[in-house]
């Protein structure tokens, strides 16, 4: 007779224990049963695509915000950043959108309904309104380069205030885009997204704020920065208070996002995101230390999003996460009678 | 208490779906003490529905070697081999039986097991066989979320895909909290048990029902179903099997019970299943609430800081 083997089940559990840099955790190893320790749950299909989405549009709504105070108080550098950057991070958001799509070709079968059951209905409806204002509104800034006389000309009068006009609609649409991602990864069966509900839209709030500060801090002249430096400010706050919450508040199901390469990513989110905030803060006469400030909420908030994402790609793809909460839940209910 | 609410409360999915004309609810009762493991659904479902092969895989853990419900699987029939007695021994409590997981017995030889190793060395093992499915859901995630009204509710109250609209979005994959419906792969879209639809509009049994040699799979109106299992249950319950339990029935449980449910004869986790799985659009509203406070404190911070001064 051999060696007794262990359960075969071992060999397809992911346990992160003994990885992730001899962390000390705070949540014992847990007794459960499993199936051979495979997955309850399908992990999400969902590819890389996804948390670099979660970025780009929190970005473009971020910048688009940005762009519609510098619009309102007079901060044309601000504006102009804000606006082009929004451009760019909201095609951006549309393509890993599309791109991430098992049929791409099919992508326009989104709009055949509009269910609020359905975040992910909600959301395109929401870039659907976002995505042509923040165009209108960046291309809108071309129009000093059009010449002044001729059909190019009405449009060179024109476009300033029509650009107006969509920079409002977008900066007005934004904080739902920038919100919305929260409920959309909450609303699945997958254990760590699903019990941080209450966080995650305030984490991703937080961070468009920050990745928007970060454009403009990175682009705008020191005596127009002001807004940026505060935005970036009030972003890290919600921010940071949220990842907190989602790192300790869920008990087993915060274990996730502190361990493995989720809680590498969360980590080196907080940990820009500070020096982001403290060198905004410091760097007010300084063009350099703003940029590079700039820069690092920018990371902080791909770093956050990644992080987040795959926090919650791992909790699915272990059943102690899905097995072990819910088996409390029957027996505290058993226990009540 | 009954709720009125389509996504979490007991109601009858079909007519709220809007069908005028709807059907009785339709589904299947698996009774997995008579399965036998034989996989004639698996393979008659693959036959009618032209499902895919999976490919060849040897999971090296049992003789499952389908490993779970997926794309191409939409019967899975698990093996649950232990070697400890089918029945718990007096005085142990339900659960306890569970608690060492499923072990390892050895690749399969021309001899019994344990032939050669003396009988001291023998220990007694139980299989424990169950035919998964979708369970088509009273509160169905999968349907809720998705983003392109692919996934319907028929005249039966069965949930089914429309393959020419699904445009692999797959958030239904992470809505479902079974873990059944799946991405193919090749092809981008979602699939899972249709519960033979096809047949079911022409009156006949869904093609695994009809293969399953045992009855293990039982086909039908749901109200009557529900009827036979708890009549099966007091029925082993008096043979001296006290394990047995039903699995999905209830239209009080987080899914508002399911279409099609289990008699089992271990915890729910044996197999595979989640113990108390809910549907994910029951914190919806108060998720929505959540993200409309985080967009007001957004646009609060945004006007702070730009009507906060010029420095």
């Amino acid at each position: 007779m051999s060696a007794p083997h262990r359960p075969v089940g071992d060999r397809f559990r992911r346990y992160r224990t003994g990885r992730g840099g001899g962390e000390q955790l705070t949540v014992p190893p847990a007794e459960f049963t499993s199936y051979y320790g495979r997955p309850v749950l399908k992990p999400p299909v969902w590819k890389w695509d996804i948390a670099a989405y979660l970025f780009t549009g929190g970005l473009a709504a971020g910048s688009s915000l940005l762009a519609a105070g510098g619009q309102l108080t007079g901060r044309p550098a601000l504006r102009r950043a804000g606006r082009v950057t929004s451009l760019a991070a909201v095609t951006a958001s549309a393509y890993f959108l599309v791109n991430d799509l098992g049929r791409p070709a099919r992508f326009h079968h989104m709009l055949r309904v509009a269910k609020p059951t359905s975040p992910m209905s909600v959301g395109t409806w929401i870039l659907t309104v976002f995505g042509p204002a923040a165009g209108v509104a960046a291309v809108a800034e071309a129009a000093p380069w059009l010449p002044e006389r001729g059909a190019l000309g009405v449009g060179r009068r024109l476009l300033p205030g029509v650009g107006r006009a969509a920079g409002l609609v977008a900066a007005a649409t934004a904080p739902a885009l920038a919100t919305y991602t929260g409920v959309l990864l909450a609303d699945t069966a997958v254990p760590s997204w699903h019990e941080a509900y209450p966080e995650l839209p305030a984490i991703f709030a937080g961070s468009a704020l920050a990745s928007g500060a970060g454009v403009g801090l990175l682009a705008a002249p020191c005596a127009q920065a002001g807004p940026a430096r505060r935005m970036a400010v009030a972003g890290a706050a919600l921010e940071l208070w949220g990842a907190h919450r989602v790192e300790t508040r869920l008990g087993l199901l915060s274990e996730p996002y502190r361990t493995g390469a989720p809680g590498r990513l969360l980590r080196a989110g907080r940990t820009l995101t500070a020096a982001g905030v403290l060198g905004a803060l410091a760097g007010r006469r300084s063009r350099l230390l703003s940029g590079l400030s700039g820069a690092a909420l920018l990371a902080a908030s791909v770093a956050t999003r990644f992080g987040i994402f795959h926090g919650g790609v791992a909790s699915a793809r272990d059943p102690k996460y899905t097995v072990v909460p819910q088996r409390a839940r029957v027996d505290r209910r058993a226990a009540q009678g | 208490m009954p709720d009125a609410d389509s996504r979490h409360g007991p109601l009858d999915p079909a007519p709220d779906a809007g069908w005028t004309d709807a059907r009785p609810r339709m589904g299947f009762f698996t009774d997995t003490s008579v399965c036998i493991g034989c996989k004639a659904c698996e393979v008659a479902c693959k036959e009618w529905n032209d499902v895919p092969g999976s490919g060849l895989d040897l999971l090296g853990m049992s003789y499952d070697n389908t490993g779970a419900l997926t794309a191409n699987s939409w019967r899975h029939v698990a093996f649950v081999e232990q070697p400890r007695p089918a029945a718990p021994a007096a005085g142990a409590l339900p659960g306890a039986s569970a608690a060492a997981g499923p072990q390892f017995l050895g690749m399969p030889g021309a001899r019994p097991p344990g032939r050669d190793t003396g009988a001291q060395t023998r220990s007694d093992f139980r299989w424990l066989m169950m035919s998964d499915v979708c369970k088509h859901c009273t509160h169905a995630a999968c349907l809720d979320v998705c983003p392109t009204g692919s996934l319907f509710r028929t005249e039966f109250g069965t949930v089914v895909v429309q393959e020419d609209i699904c445009n692999g979005c797959g958030y239904c994959i992470s809505a479902c909290p079974y873990g059944v419906i799946d991405q193919r792969r090749g092809d981008g879209r979602a699939w899972k048990c249709t519960l033979c639809y096809d047949r079911l509009g022409a009156g006949l049994t869904p093609a695994c029902a009809q293969a399953c040699p045992t009855e293990s799979i039982q086909y039908g109106p749901l109200d009557e179903l529900r009827e036979r299992a708890a009549h099966r249950v007091a029925t082993l319950h008096e043979r001296g099997v006290p394990q047995a339990r039903l699995y999905g029935h209830d239209p009080t449980d987080g899914v508002g019970g399911d279409g099609a449910f289990f008699l089992l004869l271990d915890e729910p986790e044996v197999y595979g299943l989640p113990p108390d799985p809910v549907v994910t659009t029951r914190d919806l509203p108060r998720m929505w609430k959540r993200a409309g406070l985080a967009a007001l404190a957004m646009a609060a911070a945004a006007v702070a800081a730009f009507v906060g001064g010029s420095s």
